[in-house]
Parts: C-alpha cells; sequence; structure tokens
C-alpha cells in the first residue's frame, strides 16, 4: 500500500499534496495495491471529501485538539505509530516547508533513509526508484532504497493531478494520545504580510527581476504584473536580494528557491550559473534582455533584446487584453 | 561544498559528481549558523564549538570556523565518499555530540548543504538526541532556557516557541556573516583541530551502511535556445503573448 500525507494549512488542504497523492495513485496502480491518504489535525472530516476525488482508497484522520499546533515533533509521532500499524511500502510527502520539516523526523524515528525533493519517480522490479536534483539542479540523482518504507518528498508543481473521480472510500478515524509536555517545539503563529502573494515555489508564474531593474523601487513593475497573472508569485536574482532591493524570500537559484513553474519570466536577468539552476526547469522561460549575449538567453524559450522598461508597458497592456478574453 | 559557481560533471561510471577542480568552500548557510553561534555567545556567554563530517579537507573549513572566532573544533574523519544519505551523516553527527560535547544548549545548522541539497540533517539529529527543531530560520530569540524562532513557509513565516537544547537551521537573512580578521586567522592556524575516527563513535557497521543506493547520476536535461523575438518593443510584447498563449499554451 501507498500512503500520502496530506497537509491542511490554515484550514486548507494544500495543492501540492494532492499531486502527492495523483502520483501515488499512479505508482500504486503499477505495484497492483491502493493509494490511502492520512491527515494529522483536528476536526478534518470536512476535508476528507476533497482528497477522495484525487483516488485515495482510505482516508486516516489523526486526530488530537493540540495537533492545531503544528510540530513535527507530534506530528511524526502520530504518523509513525500509524505507519507501524499499516506498513505501507512507499510514503509520499509534498517537499514543502511542512514536508521538508516533517518527513526526515519521521524517517529517523523510523530509522530509515528519506529522497528528497523528488521531481519523478517510478516503479521498477517491483520497486520505487526516483530521481532528484542535486546541486539545484546541475546534476539528477536516480535512487532506489534498501530499506522499507520507501520515503520521498515531491517536489511541489511537478506531478500532475489525477482526473478527479467521484467514488468515495472509507474514512477511519483515530484519536491520537499525546503527552502536552512532551512537546518541545511547537508553532504558535503564522504571520503573513498583508497582501503576500503566493510563494515562488508554488506559483505556476514566476515574475522575476535581476540586477537590470536598476533598483529596489522598480519591483513595483513586476509587482503589476503578478497582479494580472493568475496564480503568480515575484522572484529575484541573488544580485537584486543582495543589493538589498527586494526580500530574499524571493530570490530563486542555487543559494535560494528552485523553482519549475508554467512560465518563468526573467526580466534584466543575466543567467549566472548558479541562478539558471534554480529556474532551468520551468516549463516555459521567457527573457528580456538588453545583452544579447546573456546566458539567459541560452534557457530562454522566447528571447526580446530590449530595455525592459520599455517592454514591461506594453507586456501589462498586451496581456491585460488576452487575459480578459 | 563547491562553490555555488561551480560547473558540475559527473563520472558516470561511477555515478558520482567529479570533485576534481572543484572549489570547497564553507556553505553559505553554515556561515549563517556559525555568525548566529558567535553572536549569542557575545550576548548570552558560552562558547562556540565547530563540527565537520569529512575527510581532511574540511579542515580548511573548520579553520574558517575558528578564524571567524568559534572557540574551538572537532573533525570526525570520515572517508566514505558522498552517498547522499542523511541518515547516515546525522547518526555520526548525533553520536559525536553525545560523546564529545554533551554539554550544549544550541545546536546549529545551514538549513541545507548546497550539494546534496537534502535538508534532511538538522531534523534527523534533533530526532536522535530527543530534541526540538526549528528549520529555515531567519530570525532567532533566546530567553533563558527558552527560545523563539521564525521559520521560512509558503509566502509567510512561522513562529515557534521551543524549549533548549535545541536544534535550529539557518537559511539566508538570519544574519550578516562577519569576515575573518587577520588576527583571527592567525589565531586559527595555531589551534589544533582534534580528530574523532567512526571507530570512536559506538557505532555498528550496519548502522552506517547508506539505505540509499545510486542507480543513475546525469546531467539536467539540456534546454535548447529558443526564439529571439525581433520587432520594437510594443510589437514584441504583442507578439509574445500570442507566443505565450497559442504556442506555448501558458497563459
Amino acid at each position: 500500500m501507498i500512503l500520502v500525507y496530506i497537509e491542511v494549512r490554515e484550514g486548507k488542504v494544500k495543492k501540492s499534496s494532492l499531486e502527492a497523492l495523483s502520483e501515488g495513485g499512479r505508482r500504486a496502480k503499477d505495484l497492483n495495491t491502493e493509494v490511502n491518504a492520512v491527515f494529522v489535525g483536528h476536526n478534518m472530516e470536512s476535508l476528507a471529501s476533497e482528497v477522495f476525488p484525487y483516488g485515495a482508497s482510505r482516508i486516516y484522520l489523526l486526530e488530537n485538539s493540540l495537533f492545531s499546533h503544528y510540530s513535527a515533533e507530534s506530528y511524526a509521532q502520530a504518523l509513525v505509530s500509524l505507519i507501524e500499524e499499516i506498513k505501507p511500502s512507499v510514503l509520499f510527502f509534498t517537499a514543502s516547508a511542512m514536508g521538508k520539516d516533517l518527513a526526515p523526523r519521521v524517517t529517523a524515528r523510523l530509522g530509515v533513509s528519506l529522497a528528497s525533493d523528488c521531481t519523478s519517480t517510478a516503479v521498477r522490479n517491483g520497486k520505487l526508484e526516483v530521481t532528484r536534483p542535486i546541486f539545484a539542479g546541475k546534476a539528477l540523482a536516480t535512487l532506489i532504497f534498501k530499506s522499507i518504507p520507501q520515503i520521498a518528498t515531491l517536489r511541489p508543481n511537478v506531478f500532475p493531478l489525477a482526473e478527479p473521480i467521484s467514488e468515495q472510500g472509507e474514512i477511519i478515524k483515530k484519536e491520537v494520545v499525546l503527552a502536552e509536555d512532551k512537546i518541545k517545539g511547537k508553532a504558535v503563529e503564522v504571520i503573513r504580510e498583508e497582501g503576500t502573494e503566493l510563494d515562488v515555489t508554488e506559483a505556476e508564474i514566476v515574475v522575476s527581476g535581476g540586477r537590470g531593474m536598476k533598483g529596489p523601487e522598480n519591483y513595483n513593475l513586476l509587482r503589476e504584473l503578478t497582479a494580472i497573472l493568475p496564480h503568480s508569485a515575484m522572484g529575484a536574482s541573488r544580485s537584486a536580494v543582495d543589493a538589498g532591493w527586494i526580500d530574499h524570500q524571493h530570490q530563486v537559484g542555487q543559494t535560494g528557491k528552485t523553482v519549475s513553474p508554467n512560465l518563468y519570466l526573467a526580466f534584466g536577468i543575466s543567467g549566472a550559473i548558479q541562478h539558471l539552476a534554480g529556474m532551468s526547469s520551468s516549463k516555459c522561460i521567457v527573457a528580456v534582455n538588453k545583452d544579447p549575449e546573456a546566458p539567459i538567453f541560452k534557457v530562454a524559450d522566447y528571447g526580446i533584446v530590449a530595455d525592459l522598461f520599455q517592454v514591461i508597458p506594453h507586456l501589462k497592456e498586451e496581456l491585460k487584453k488576452v487575459l480578459k478574453e | 561544498m563547491p562553490d555555488t559557481e561551480s560547473k558540475i560533471r559527473i563520472n558516470h561510471e561511477h555515478k558520482a559528481v567529479i570533485e576534481e577542480g572543484l572549489n570547497f568552500v564553507l556553505s553559505p548557510y553554515d556561515e549563517y549558523a556559525v555568525e548566529e553561534a558567535l553572536r549569542l555567545r557575545e550576548t548570552k556567554g558560552g562558547q562556540v564549538t565547530a563540527v565537520s563530517v569529512g575527510a581532511e579537507e574540511a579542515i580548511v573549513i573548520l579553520k574558517k570556523c575558528l578564524a571567524m572566532g568559534a572557540d574551538e573544533a572537532i573533525l570526525v574523519k570520515d572517508n566514505e565518499p558522498e552517498t547522499y544519505d542523511s541518515l547516515r551523516m546525522s547518526k555520526i553527527i548525533a553520536q559525536t555530540v553525545k560523546k564529545k560535547i554533551p554539554e550544549f544548549d544550541l545546536l546549529l545548522f545551514g538549513k541545507q548543504s548546497v550539494g546534496a541539497d537534502n535538508a534532511q540533517v538538522p531534523t534527523m539529529v534533533a530526532e536522535f538526541l530527543d530534541l526540538p527543531q526549528v528549520n529555515v530560520v531567519t530570525k532567532l530569540e533566546i530567553e533563558g532556557s527558552k527560545g523563539t524562532a521564525y521559520r521560512e513557509i509558503e509566502g509567510a513565516l512561522e513562529k515557534v516557541e521551543f524549549t533548549l537544547p535545541a536544534v535550529i537551521s539557518a537559511q539566508k537573512g538570519l544574519n550578516e556573516p562577519r569576515y575573518e580578521t587577520l588576527k583571527g586567522i592567525m589565531a586559527a592556524k595555531k589551534k589544533e583541530i582534534p580528530v574523532v575516527f567512526l571507530n570512536d563513535l559506538d557505532l555498528g557497521e550496519e548502522e552506517l551502511k547508506p539505505q540509499l543506493e545510486i542507480v543513475k547520476m546525469e546531467g539536467p536535461p539540456p534546454r535548447e535556445a529558443g526564439k529571439i523575438i525581433e520587432g520594437e518593443p510594443a510589437e514584441a510584447a504583442k507578439k509574445i503573448v500570442e507566443l505565450l498563449r497559442n504556442e506555448a499554451k501558458v497563459i
């Protein structure tokens, strides 16, 4: 059996968890088994119906009111006791902030290894095989596991969602016993800036600016584009972040975030090797740069050799027109 | 880790990255961790010990930590080539801490290596030592035996409260690492770095066997340069939006 952890943030099921569940369903078919899903939290029944369409045969709800505060320690405890009981051969998490924080705790407790941030999975000779970028995508390693369960986190935005089905499976609710005084660390608050857009790792479109933006004030131009484009977020190159023009959480590249959106728009980004490592798995890349020799053009599907400040206003108008249709 | 400007070459037969010619440096995330440790020592007192697991080359990294101001450094000698298996590495680190540094308040790590990109070791070490963890931290406050850390999550910060001792992994933004001073570099040169061997750690051979096996290592699929859109900005913008909609079908 394949088990997929479904992440809930601020009362909502993470889309990337549904991607992981969809991939779990595809591998379950290869293995001639079923895929099940597990929630950890409090009062989650209503969310289960959002998850069944993506192929889960069974949904486990691990309940305790203390789970309303995320803690890797208590979540791992709940997951490990379920894993020991139902013995899945494969376990997937989404490689979100929570998935990356929780999965190693679970695997260490089980004494098995973990493959992080995988971008493809397959079954060969009855075993899971995963591929993951290393050196931020400068190389790809394909791995197999020597222990069971085979546990991986899957990169968001890479795995397609399954075609929704109408079948409803079984819900199994389990009350988890926790000792509150044994939980040594827990999340107490999520602080979101007013009007904060999506994270670059989750966005379907990333609008990114580099040194060619010339200064912090010009990032408003990119913000205007993200306001027009649905499911978009703003990215930046390291030089723009290091210059203090924009917060580092927007940084794309080897010491920033690795992204694979459907569309990556690069404005005034030359394309240093460490930047390319973080974005060249994007499905479509557009580069706007004054310098025709900029390395970014070597990876771009479409390039415009021009001053970005002259292009953006026109681009805005054209996008508005097309997206209104 | 190799510096981020490095081109990565692959030995396909050995399924490994070719290390020859790479310039190994202290990872930027580890620099934030060292800097935070030094700042905490300056405000709260205590002692900073730098630990690295690896071959002889890791000495350079530890000397850098000493030059930045760490009080002492320990090298855990491990000549195994990179396995990309964090479980093994975490067992080594957890056991080193237990045996060699039993008295500590905080274990600071970089949020991930720049290479294996696993982001697993801090959490696994926390689990093995039964400690709380906060990963990808951009702000850290310690007050007595309690701490508050702010960690980056999707488009927001998560505020986490924890008790000491604890594991923290550092993200860019936590601080601005200092440069080594000439005095620091000279002092670091004179400092001896004790070496711990895996045999000293009472870890069974079985426990140190990697549980992940690399079956293939390759370069990323090559991307071909695409079309250059000609014309005045207005015209080019119109063309590109049309291509994105009708050819690439991404908007």
